[in-house]
């Protein structure tokens, strides 16, 4: 059952419908949801207000973010089988029979990334409106039979990537005709005139809402400085969504929702013969668009405060710029390096400086987020709109210092202990898992990376750190933005 | 097409044992902690939850928000242990940790690689007995409790019409205060509110222990005697009934916040969940929640966002397993150009809809399709599994009840589903709370909460 705005988040109802997001499920976990008009879920946060969560709200947001950081783990005997299905989609695939899932993602280099300024929300409404009709089933007839199913179609778009995954028992019946169904989706959208009207206005409407969010502009803001002139760096706006036609979807479609850039990603309780059909069936009648598609490179901005007025009675802040790629070398380093930093919860320095010693945010925390080309890398906190240069003072000393002298012996041995020793912890579900074969395939990562990866973490120097963070936070670029300024 | 109810159902009894079988598990220790083990050897790994029966329903006047409060206190130092040195362990155990608070109950968990339970379960019992509550600290973490405040609440113009809207139709009830707390009263708390909150509240006869996992139940239950079982049980507080009078007309209250959009939620007072074999209504209730908003092929979804378009969104929740007094909550927020009035209306014609028409098969058999799929796929998470655990207890249910639970869900006929409907949505039960949308002031400041207050 969906979870109400209102009602608790966790699996207490009498029915014990569907678990909320954050505890499984086939739930796309993007970094930075492009449009988010109304607040997300979080981990027992966010809309469901019966719950006050955790001691740390972005705690879900972080694991998402770690998800994509350290996207390649595998349990020890969790084997990875990969090849080309004769459609020319790449295809990952682990074998798992303990519980009678199948789950199933299909990705597309089909993110924002692809789309002009002017046609902002594109690839977002591209992924959405796949749904929204197919083949000779219209909205209702798809929405109907997923449910009488018993599956869920899930997915979205983010900069680089659209995804469509799929969860459904695995007993034949219905994994054939939820198959089907995605299949169907995928290859014959029909992107009906009067859906695409409807939720280019249920777009707008959510936009102007963002519009009048803190959090909503900042994040906005941020992307839009650290990316000048970048697709990355672009939001939908009331024009742009305004200016997208029918034909636009049709053609970013066919474009970029092609077999030969597709990843096909499936675990669960089915055969590698059965995988290789099923990955066959799916992508054998896609487009012929796709490929090594790459968006234009990204400029480094210039270092800059930016305040935005705002009633709020809390400021927020962004601090960062575009660091790196998710192929680049430095990659080891600053994941393990931004443990110590912000990216450790509560055992890191921003929130022992910040909140723990101060009690100047409920929130505070860093995170590189690698993409196909450099992504974000940001500091992020919200506090009371009149202590919010002391904070970032704070925030400065901290960055600063670490830059300068890196971990200390000890907090470089925690943050490896926790990375190597939770491994397991990161996969220890068939949605977890999901998560890291579509990265794998995605990004390109090479196979033999789940076995090193305990290596190449505590491979790690603080001298790399120290000269990664060197090469890739330079303070000469770093962006500042503070909403709700004084 | 068909609905598939068939093959799952047969499904449902393959691949989940008999409700009966051992696993989970349950004791008692001497002092009151119940303990509840479920195996599950999926993976290397276990979550460990402590629940204690002491939530924001349990507060007073004049301390809102300190059980919240203290499970923000309850990672500062031990008797035994230095203050952020709980979270330091449990990270380089490799785990993750965090806490909740509810109305009903606050809880606590790490989710650890298996080998690290015994150093989990050896912190949390520490924490039970042993909290070294200082002056300083709590003066500055409860400003992070205003900063939570002010993120979640005071800049969330829905979360204060949510907050506006509880205070609204429970006036005797408990369940009236927020969590969190009026910043008022978190502005005033002091040290040893929080210190006679542990003192009256933290108790392993207050509380039970929920573990999932890779793990032998038998070396649980030792390993909980052995932290747990030291700790001595003590006399609790006596809990009022404190039940809500007969409400006898509808209530409306609006909020202005800086917004473009309106929203509005309306919540009847509906039964809770009692007693699980004889009860009726609770489950009719659930299922009528579902047929209105449980799934993309839902009323809602279909007729107010798609057909009429009237609806920018439209939900409804019903929770029938709590400590408190139950309701069923629609919300929404109109398309533009659409009004509030507008939604309003067309959310009681949903209603009036099932009053007058029923629901349809296909409408029931999705329900349980669905709440029988959302059992197997429960099993890819062991959080979920430990939550579905810890919250029923929490309520006062048990474990033993899950798959009672969903029998009796899906033996909930067309015929009920349409007799809570007529039951239960009088206007004379109902509150409704509005968001009236204000232009961004720049220059104004406003007031913390100052818009909320009654």
């Amino acid at each position: 059952m969906k979870q109400s705005k209102l009602t608790p988040p966790h699996p207490r109802s009498t029915a014990g419908f569907a678990q909320p997001a954050g505890f499984g499920g086939a739930q796309q976990c993007f970094a930075k949801p492009r449009l988010r008009p109304l607040p997300g879920a979080g981990l027992l946060v966010g809309s469901l207000r019966s719950v006050i969560g955790g001691r740390l709200r972005t705690r879900f947001t972080l694991i998402c973010l770690l998800t994509l950081l350290t996207s390649t783990f595998a349990l020890a005997g969790v084997k990875i089988e990969h090849w080309t299905s004769p459609s020319g989609a790449k295809v990952y695939f682990i074998e798992t029979r303990v519980l009678p899932i199948l789950d199933v993602q299909i990705d597309f280099a089909a993110g924002g990334a692809f789309v002009p300024a002017a046609k902002a929300g594109l690839a977002g409404l591209t992924r959405s409106l796949l749904e929204a009709g197919a083949a000779d089933l219209d909205e209702e007839k798809i929405s109907g039979r997923l449910v009488d199913l018993g599956a869920r179609l899930g997915g979205g778009a983010d900069s680089d990537r659209a995804s469509v995954s799929l969860r459904t028992l695995s007993t034949r019946a219905e994994r054939d005709a939820a198959l089907e169904l995605m299949r169907t989706v995928l290859s014959a959208p029909t992107f009906p005139q009067a859906v695409l009207e409807r939720e280019k206005g249920r777009s707008i409407a959510g936009i102007r809402e963002a519009e009048t969010r803190p959090d909503a502009i900042a994040g906005k803001r941020f992307a839009a400085a650290i990316y000048p002139d970048h697709p990355y760096g672009v939001s939908p706006t009331v024009d742009s969504m305004s200016a997208i036609a029918r034909d636009d979807l049709v053609a970013f479609h066919r474009q970029h929702y092609g077999a030969r850039g597709a990843v096909v990603s499936i675990i669960g309780d089915v055969s590698r013969a059965e995988a290789e059909a099923i990955a066959q069936r799916l992508t054998e009648a896609l487009p012929s668009g796709g490929g090594d598609l790459v968006p234009p490179p990204v400029k480094k901005p210039q270092r800059q405060t930016i305040k935005i007025p705002h009633p709020a009675v809390q400021s927020h802040v962004h601090v960062g710029l575009p660091a790196i790629r998710r192929s680049d070398p430095d990659y080891f380093p600053l994941l393990v390096g931004n443990y110590t930093l912000g990216g450790g919860g509560f055992v890191s320095r921003l929130m022992q400086e910040v909140r723990e010693k101060r009690g100047y945010a409920y929130s505070v925390y860093s995170y590189f987020a690698p993409r196909k080309l450099e992504g974000p890398f940001e500091i992020g906190l919200q506090t009371k709109r009149d202590q919010v240069d002391a904070a970032l003072k704070v925030v400065d000393e901290v960055l600063t210092g670490y830059m300068a002298k890196g971990p200390t012996p000890k907090e470089l041995a925690a943050a490896k202990k926790n990375m190597v020793d939770g491994l397991a912890l990161r996969m220890d579900s068939n949605a977890k898992l999901l998560g890291y074969l579509s990265a794998i395939g995605f990004y390109g990562l090479p196979l033999t990376y789940l076995d090193d990866f305990p290596a190449r973490v505590k491979a790690v120097t603080a001298e790399q750190v120290k000269a990664a963070f060197a090469r890739h936070v330079k303070p000469e670029n770093l962006v500042t933005v503070v909403v709700a300024a004084d | 097409m068909k609905p598939l109810l068939a093959p799952l159902v047969l499904l449902a009894f393959a691949v989940a044992p008999a409700p009966t079988l051992a696993n989970p598990y349950e004791t008692r220790l001497a002092n009151g902690l119940r303990v509840i083990v479920k195996e599950d050897p999926r993976a290397p790994t276990a979550v460990h939850m402590v629940w204690y029966r002491a939530g924001s329903m349990d507060e007073k006047d004049g301390t809102s928000g300190v059980a919240h409060a203290l499970e923000h206190l309850m990672f500062k130092g031990t008797r035994n242990l230095k203050s952020g040195e709980f979270n330091k362990r449990v990270a380089e155990a490799g785990g993750r940790d965090n806490a909740f608070t509810s109305r009903d109950y606050t809880a606590y968990f790490q989710i650890v690689p298996k080998g690290a339970l015994p150093e989990m379960m050896k912190l949390e019992a520490d924490r039970m007995a042993n909290l070294k509550l200082e002056p300083k600290e709590f003066a500055a973490e409860i400003k992070v409790v205003m900063e939570e405040r002010r993120l979640r609440t005071d800049d969330n113009p829905q979360a204060l019409v949510y907050e506006t809207l509880n205070s609204t139709l429970f006036q005797a009830h408990p369940y009236r205060r927020p969590i969190i707390g009026w910043m008022d009263d978190l502005e005033h708390m002091t040290w040893q509110d929080a210190r006679d909150w542990y003192r009256a509240w933290y108790a392993p006869n207050n509380a039970y222990v929920v573990v999932a996992g890779d793990v032998d139940h038998r070396e649980v239950f030792r390993l909980a005697q052995k932290y747990y079982g030291p700790h001595k049980a003590k006399p609790l507080p006596e809990r009022k009934p404190q039940n809500e009078p007969q409400q006898a007309g509808i209530r409306r209250v609006s909020v202005k916040a800086p917004a473009k959009l309106p929203y509005i939620a309306m919540s009847w007072k509906a039964p809770k969940l009692q007693d699980v074999q004889k009860d009726r209504d609770p489950y009719a209730l659930e299922v009528l929640a579902a047929v209105l908003d449980g799934h993309d092929a839902s009323r809602f979804a279909k007729n107010l966002v798609r057909g009429s378009k009237i609806a920018q969104s439209a939900g409804a929740g019903y929770d029938g397993t709590l400590r408190g007094e139950a309701t069923f909550t629609l919300d929404g927020q109109p398309a533009e150009g659409r009004t509030v009035a507008e939604l309003e209306a067309a959310l009681r014609a949903e209603i009036k809809r099932v009053q007058d028409e029923g629901v349809s098969a296909e409408e029931l058999a999705r329900v349980k399709t669905q709440s029988i799929a959302a059992q197997i796929y429960k099993r890819d998470s062991l959080m979920a599994q430990a939550m579905e655990i810890g919250g029923l207890e929490a309520a006062g249910l048990s474990w033993r009840d899950i798959d009672v639970l969903l029998e009796k869900l899906k033996s909930v006929s067309a015929e009920e589903v349409q007799a809570v409907a007529k039951k239960y949505f009088s206007d004379d039960t109902l509150s409704i709370a509005v968001l009236d949308p204000q232009p961004l002031d720049n220059d104004k400041h406003k007031k913390p909460s100052g818009a909320v207050r009654h």
